[in-house]
């Protein structure tokens, strides 16, 4: 008998692992107090009201116990006191490409985007550290009246609509994490697009952790506005650090009637980084929301992206990829509320688990009575490699609607050595045929994605099984 | 090395799974540019022998060796053996979910090739003319590997990969078995097409009916994890006209009577 991936010693490096020196300009003292969250307003300049719903939302956090399911052993051993809160690396956000300091290019260098790519990025809000560097905007967006900021620029020059939408799909006080991120947000994306525009053209942002146990707690909105079409984009990779990181984002979304909203997100943390967040959508009247989500690497994710169907007609979309590896749990899944009659929703997940590690699909779907002629599908699809690793299903359905079309279907497959022995009898290694099991599996997944993500997702996840077979 | 050397022994072989014993004392010497057609009822052993071939990994060699061109393999890997110059057209080819037949054959022949590249250009044009010559329907390239695949669909996309590959020693296992008498005479013509005297064959079957397609130089029967006889094109006809059992009568009768 050949020898299984699990058995084997991983050294599969963290390909990413690189950190600039610290360069901030100004870093909190450690720890979670009222006055970090005070000097963190002033700072910002924030007008009374965002440090008030802070103040509020501290509060809650320090109230709200920590959730009892998922992995409760890891999650307890977080020490919120060991965390710096908020970290501002440069003075000023660069405007061109020249503005951005060299460390930061450099930084893009080593994480090999080619130039092409970089220079494609100009559309792109790039989070180093917990503040935005770079943000440029494409000229035809700006002409088609899009905003797309980073959210403290975006609180300050668009204030009456930050102020209607933020927290109106996600209230600080959903869940401990919301709380914690409506305490301490910074950074993250403010989107608004106008009745009827079309942004042709991704939204793309990138993401970087840079500072040793640094939180990152960006804060993304998005107004998608009646009939309007937009693709948001968000990628991540991270650095290694030998202490534990906390991320802790909040994405909301709203979708007007008739609006069409994609999110896209390749999460590629460290093995440390813990990766809690909360993502939701507001679909009115014959809105489109669909989340695309792929998770590789963190010590622990939890995820469940969220679409509340409150507009006749409303459609939401689910399609998620979580590759668990040695030491990792991925606990991703997805939520649907089905509020209003004739809405419908699919969620796809599919999970790889790698090595001992545990990946969890937790989905909840909640019809109400008078969601009438509501159609539900969910699919889960679970590939095991290794005899320690392991799959777990967790679907929860309230159905309080008779007159529905609910389906669900689950499968759990295992790489199988004849499907490896015929892969090799074509002359390919056995790395490479678990590379190509892999990334078959995830196929669906990956051709949603524009073909640079693609790309690198295949790579991602070829780095992810280089060596697990010795 | 001489063209003498035979592309295929199998010397003294005994090979166990999960602790039975399967094989026990196989020798074949198959020589350059032969098609060799081994017989048998189901059960001893033609399958087994295929598999250990090209070193699966569940089957434990007790003794003997297998060669390929001279060399001893009897320890290398599947993969190994395969970028020597193996193959294996399977009994029952595995489905492969999400990749496509045109990135598995692209891969397969990258893994072969020296330097790993194969310029795309060529591919697609080797790719496209035998598609033509097995009758293969444009569409096969974007379907994903055997998914969904007919029995005859799949056996045609073995021998598209034999004829893509273009292994100096094949092994087709029972190819012919479920099949349509069109799809047989696809099989044949693919078989027939890729003989030369570079390239051999090993065709295991169950009945002679392949064998009236492809023309076999020397035909093996295997009894219960032995070759117990080896002869002529005409051996096969005699197992059609009188069935296994003369063959186990004849072996019983002791020597010389």
């Amino acid at each position: 008998m050949s020898s299984r991936p699990d058995d084997l010693d991983i050294n599969d490096e963290y390909k990413y692992g690189f950190h600039d020196p610290e360069q901030a300009v100004y870093k909190a003292e450690k720890g979670l107090t009222e006055e970090v969250v005070r000097n963190m307003s002033a700072m910002k300049d924030e007008p009374e009201w965002m440090l008030e719903f802070r103040l509020k939302a501290l509060a809650t956090f320090h109230a709200k116990p920590m959730p009892k399911w998922g992995s409760t052993e890891l999650l307890n051993s977080i020490d919120f006191e060991e965390i710096y809160y908020y970290l501002k690396p440069t003075e000023q956000q660069g405007e061109t490409w020249d503005d951005v300091p060299e460390y930061i290019k450099n930084t893009f260098e080593k994480l090999g985007i080619p130039e092409a790519e970089r220079k494609f990025l100009a559309g792109v809000s790039a989070q180093y550290e917990s503040e935005v560097v770079y943000h440029s905007l494409q000229k035809e967006i700006e002409k088609q009246g899009v905003i797309f900021l980073d959210m403290d620029a975006g609180l300050r020059e668009h204030e009456d609509l930050v102020r209607k939408y933020f927290a109106s799909v996600i209230p600080a006080e959903d869940n401990k994490f919301s709380a914690l991120n409506s305490a301490v947000w910074s950074g993250g994306s403010f989107v608004y697009i106008p009745p009827g525009v079309e942004v042709t053209m991704p939204l793309q942002a990138y993401f970087r952790i840079n500072a040793e146990n640094m939180g990152q707690f960006e804060r993304t909105l998005i107004i998608a506005d009646e009939g309007s079409r937009v693709h948001y984009i968000e990628g991540c990779t991270a650095p290694t650090y030998v202490k534990d990181s906390l991320h802790s984002a909040v994405v909301e979304i709203i979708a007007l009637p008739g609006a069409q909203l994609r999110y896209t997100t390749i999460q590629n943390w460290s093995k440390n980084v813990y990766n809690l967040v909360t993502k939701r959508a507001n679909a009115y009247e014959n809105a489109l929301v669909e989340w695309v989500d792929g998770n590789l690497g963190s010590k622990l994710t939890m995820k469940y992206p969220c679409v509340n169907l409150l507009g006749e007609g409303a459609h939401g979309e689910i399609l998620s990829v979580a590759f668990a590896n040695e030491g990792q749990h991925q606990d991703a899944g997805a939520k649907i509320h089905h509020v209003a009659p004739r809405t419908t929703s699919r969620i796809t997940s599919k999970s790889i688990s790698k090595a001992g590690g545990r990946s969890s699909y937790r989905g909840m779907i909640k019809v109400e009575p008078g969601a009438v002629d509501s159609k539900v599908h969910v699919e889960c699809d679970a590939l095991l490699m290794g005899d320690s690793s392991r799959s777990d299903t967790y679907p929860t359905m309230e159905i309080a609607e008779e007159q529905v079309q609910v389906e669900h279907e689950a499968r759990v497959s295992k790489v199988g050595d004849e499907q490896l022995f015929y892969l090799m009898s074509r002359g390919l290694t056995e790395e490479e045929a678990l590379v190509m099991v892999v990334n078959g599996f995830i196929e669906p997944f990956v051709k949603e994605l524009p073909m640079e993500y693609a790309v690198e997702l295949n790579r991602l996840i070829q780095l992810e099984m280089e060596g697990s077979v010795g | 090395m001489s063209d003498q050397t035979p592309i295929f022994e199998a010397r003294g072989l005994r090979v166990a799974i999960e602790g039975k014993e399967i094989l026990r004392g196989v020798n074949l010497t198959i020589e350059r540019g032969q098609v060799h057609a081994l017989m048998g009822r189901n059960g001893s052993g033609k399958s087994t022998l295929a598999y250990v071939a090209l070193g699966h990994p569940s089957y434990e060699v007790l003794g003997g060796q297998v060669f390929y061109n001279g060399q001893d393999v009897t320890e290398l890997d599947t993969d190994e053996r395969a970028r020597l110059g193996m193959f294996l057209a399977f009994q029952y080819p595995m489905a492969i979910p999400g990749v496509t037949v045109s990135k598995f054959m692209h891969s397969a022949l990258k893994a072969r090739a020296e330097g790993g590249n194969v310029q795309l250009r060529e591919f697609r044009e080797k790719l496209t003319s035998a598609m033509d010559l097995l009758g293969v329907d444009k569409s096969f390239t974007g379907r994903y590997v055997n998914e969904g695949f007919s029995g005859g669909e799949k056996k045609r996309l073995e021998i598209l990969q034999m004829f893509m590959l273009e292994p100096s020693f094949s092994i087709l296992d029972e190819t012919d078995s479920g099949l349509d008498i069109d799809a047989l005479k696809t099989v044949a013509e693919g078989v027939n097409a890729t003989r030369s005297d570079e390239r051999s064959h090993l065709v295991i079957t169950h009945y002679q009916r392949l064998l009236n397609y492809i023309a076999p130089d020397v035909v093996h029967v295997m009894m219960d994890g032995k070759i117990v006889r080896t002869g002529g094109p005409e051996l096969a006809h005699q197992l059609e006209e009188k069935g296994y059992e003369w063959l186990e009568d004849e072996l019983l009768q002791p020597a010389g009577a």
